[in-house]
């Protein structure tokens, strides 16, 4: 066991670093600067990260699952608002069925609590059913069949299905519901067929990926907040320096500290355990880094006072890019009955 | 970036599950009876006698100079096994390695991590709680000997403890914590007197109070130089704050293993309420171990001192307390026996953010020496 980062991954994680440290979103206004984000976009799309969980000649991923992490943390801490998530779980699909890579732009359809992948019922995609990194995809994957043997298929996104930037609860990473009639086209080329280890595993990346990501957001609000927490006087001090100030502060960095932590096991697992082990480390993971990063998006707003408030600060729109990630493919509730389910003791309602 | 055993790893591990299947004392994880710590004693020197105690530490204390990773696979095949517990004397252990001489370590060293001797831990005062630096415990020196007088309180397993590693100021002249030092006091002198205290869950035979009237140690005996007794204790207290030092994922992996077996043997029972507690509780004792493979993964490259300890402490005491908790509503009607064992479970479990530092502590290091705020 050494849980320490390689020299490679070191060097992966600081060029994504040095990506959302230029062209990430470093205020509100950033949000509405086209030009930025289309450079992001080309930065994100040359440096091949969407392209991780591709198949190599034998079928493995480029990368394991760790690097993809590595990545959609530095991602969520620079609020990038360029495709990943749904790009990389598209690929993981294609990848796992034996089908060619994607032509252009894909991402993946979920429920529209987005707690699961959507499934195709007569030909279409369920009314309601919601398209991840909806911006500029022009495909999305949905699950053809029962979990006992499936393929994949996919819905076109043609415009207006695709979204504006502001359609959704994250600023970040528009969603959009597939417009009827949602007619869902076979993949072509699939070598296998998908079953249930496949789903676990596919799920398992996802809740990874959005792990990551929390972890991601969480440092970047606790970095926003910190260093307000510096500047900003008032009977004469730094708020900073007073205890109530730097508990709240405190708690919020243990928080981070932790979900890092089971967040990196949770990613190490998707490729080195067997796919129901690696599902109960996500969904772990993924109840633990939900919780954390909801209470430190709402420090963040909380120490910042009048202006956290503010449509101006960019403390909300962590927090927002926070209930997104949280929700996609389970939150708390959803991820705290797969723990239960994966020690035999689950219910079948649940605990949500 | 590997979770997984490397070849040596694996067959350690191997070898270690065949002894814990043969050699398990089914001894409780948590001091909730009288009985806790003479168990313990037991249980410590058999693991040491197998060659499966002090694994990270050097091997002219009785060590095995094994990397630090291995001390999660220990803490795990003692969850597996339902075993209970390392024993948590290894802030003891560094504090001794770093600020004693070699005389010091040669003589103390050993005794303690077989765990043919045990200790305990002098350090906080009635007035000199979170303030330990204005302890008022004095130690004077007369000839090859110091006399110690003063009060102790807190002091866990005083009554059965060889030795008392004990903070006195030995220089009432310099601000308060320069004037501190460290001596390993032998206890069981007509000069030293002991008073339990019972804990809130009904515990008697591990709290206590320790008065020294002028008890006597040999000058030899004092850890470091005269005046470094701050800075031992510092050493002591970072390292307190670690469960991978502690060995307390296997402690909460244990306890939270039984809780699961209580559900399994009757589904029916529980509602909503104490499945989401218990879940909470695999949920924070998972997020424990991957982060003290973490801290214990970082200290392959060295041993460290700083202030990390303190959000590991927040970190376990967050778990300790969420697996209290399922205790509570796992464990079941302990409104009536008050003598449960899941209720003592519980009542300790509230020490975790006191002991070692009580968690406004633990924030206020997090926020000047890890956040860099401004001091008020």
């Amino acid at each position: 066991m050494d849980v320490r980062l390689s020299p490679e991954q070191v060097a992966l994680r600081d060029a994504a670093a040095q990506v959302v440290d230029r062209l990430g979103v470093h205020g509100v206004a950033g949000l509405d600067d086209g030009e930025r984000a289309a450079k992001l976009d080309a930065a994100v799309a040359a440096s091949g990260w969407r392209e991780l969980r591709t198949a190599t000649d034998d079928g493995a991923p480029w990368a394991s699952a760790v690097e993809v992490a590595l990545v959609a943390e530095e991602l969520g801490r620079g609020l990038a608002d360029a495709a990943f998530v749904g790009a990389t779980l598209a690929a993981e699909l294609r990848r796992r069925a034996g089908a060619p890579a994607a032509g252009g732009s894909e991402t993946v359809v979920v429920c529209a609590d987005l707690g699961e992948m959507a499934t195709e019922e007569g030909g279409r995609v369920r009314a309601g059913a919601v398209a991840l990194d909806a911006g500029i995809a022009e495909t999305a994957l949905v699950s053809v069949g029962s979990t006992g043997g499936w393929t994949i298929g996919a819905v076109a996104l043609l415009p207006p299905a695709r979204a504006s930037s502001t359609s959704g609860v994250d600023l970040t990473r528009p969603v959009a519901s597939v417009r009827a009639p949602g007619t869902v086209v076979a993949i072509d080329g699939q070598a296998r067929p998908l079953d249930s280890d496949d789903a676990a595993a596919w799920q398992s990346l996802g809740l990874a990926v959005t792990s990551a990501d929390l972890v991601g957001v969480m440092r970047g609000a606790l970095d926003l907040t910190t260093d307000y927490a510096r500047s900003r006087r008032q009977y004469g001090a730094a708020i900073g320096s007073f205890q109530a100030v730097q508990h709240l502060l405190a708690d919020a960095f243990v928080a981070m500290e932790g979900s890092r932590s089971i967040a990196l096991h949770a990613a190490w697992a998707v490729d080195a355990l067997p796919a129901s082990e690696a599902l109960a480390a996500a969904s772990a993971a993924k109840a633990y880094c939900a919780r954390a990063a909801r209470t430190v998006c709402e420090t963040a707003i909380q120490v910042h006072g009048g202006i956290g408030n503010t449509w101006e600060c960019l403390a909300h729109v962590y927090l927002r890019r926070a209930l997104l990630s949280s929700d996609l493919l389970g939150g708390v509730g959803a991820n705290l009955a797969r723990v239960l389910a994966a020690r035999n003791i689950g219910v079948d309602d649940g605990l949500r | 970036m590997d979770f997984a055993d490397s070849p040596e790893e694996l067959e350690f591990r191997r070898r270690l599950r065949a002894w814990l299947s043969q050699n398990n004392p089914g001894l409780p994880a948590s001091s909730t009876a009288d009985e806790y710590w003479a168990g313990q004693a037991v249980w410590h020197q058999a693991l040491y006698d197998a060659g499966f105690f002090g694994l990270s530490w050097p091997t002219e204390v009785g060590g095995h100079g094994l990397p630090s990773v291995y001390e999660v696979i220990l803490d795990e095949e003692l969850i597996t096994a339902g075993a209970p517990p390392r024993p948590s004397v290894g802030y003891l252990v560094q504090g001794l390695l770093r600020h004693g001489n070699a005389d010091v370590r040669g003589r103390f060293l050993p005794g303690l991590v077989s765990g043919r001797e045990r200790w305990c831990q002098g350090f906080s005062e009635p007035d000199a709680g979170s303030d330990l630096a204005s302890l008022r415990t004095q130690a004077v020196r007369d000839g090859e000997e110091y006399v110690v007088t003063g009060h102790k309180v807190w002091t866990s397993y005083s009554d059965a403890a060889d030795w008392c590693l004990v903070l006195a100021r030995t220089d009432p002249e310099v601000p308060t914590h320069k004037g501190i030092s460290a001596f390993v006091v032998p206890m069981g002198q007509a000069a030293i007197e002991q008073r339990p205290l019972q804990m809130i869950n009904g515990v008697t035979r591990e709290f206590g109070e320790v008065l020294f009237d002028g008890a006597r140690v040999d000058a030899a005996n004092m850890v470091g130089e005269p005046g470094e007794g701050w800075r031992l204790a510092m050493t002591v207290v970072s390292h307190e704050r670690e469960p991978g030092e502690l060995g307390y994922v296997a402690r909460y992996g244990k306890l939270v293993n039984e809780l699961v077996h209580v559900v399994e043997e009757e589904p029916s029972r529980f509602g909503p309420e104490p499945r989401r507690d218990l879940a909470w509780a695999l949920v924070e004792t998972e997020m424990l171990r991957c982060h003290v493979s973490r801290r214990l993964s970082e200290r392959l490259e060295g041993l460290t001192h700083g202030p990390e300890g303190s959000v590991d402490k927040l970190l376990m005491t967050a778990a300790e307390q969420a697996v209290g908790h399922a205790a509570l509503t796992v464990g079941g009607a302990v409104h009536v026996d008050g003598d449960d064992t899941w209720l003592k479970v519980y009542l300790y479990s509230r020490a975790q953010s006191v002991m070692g530092g009580t968690s406004q502590i633990q924030r206020n290091l997090i926020a000047g020496r890890i956040l860099e705020l401004p001091t008020s």
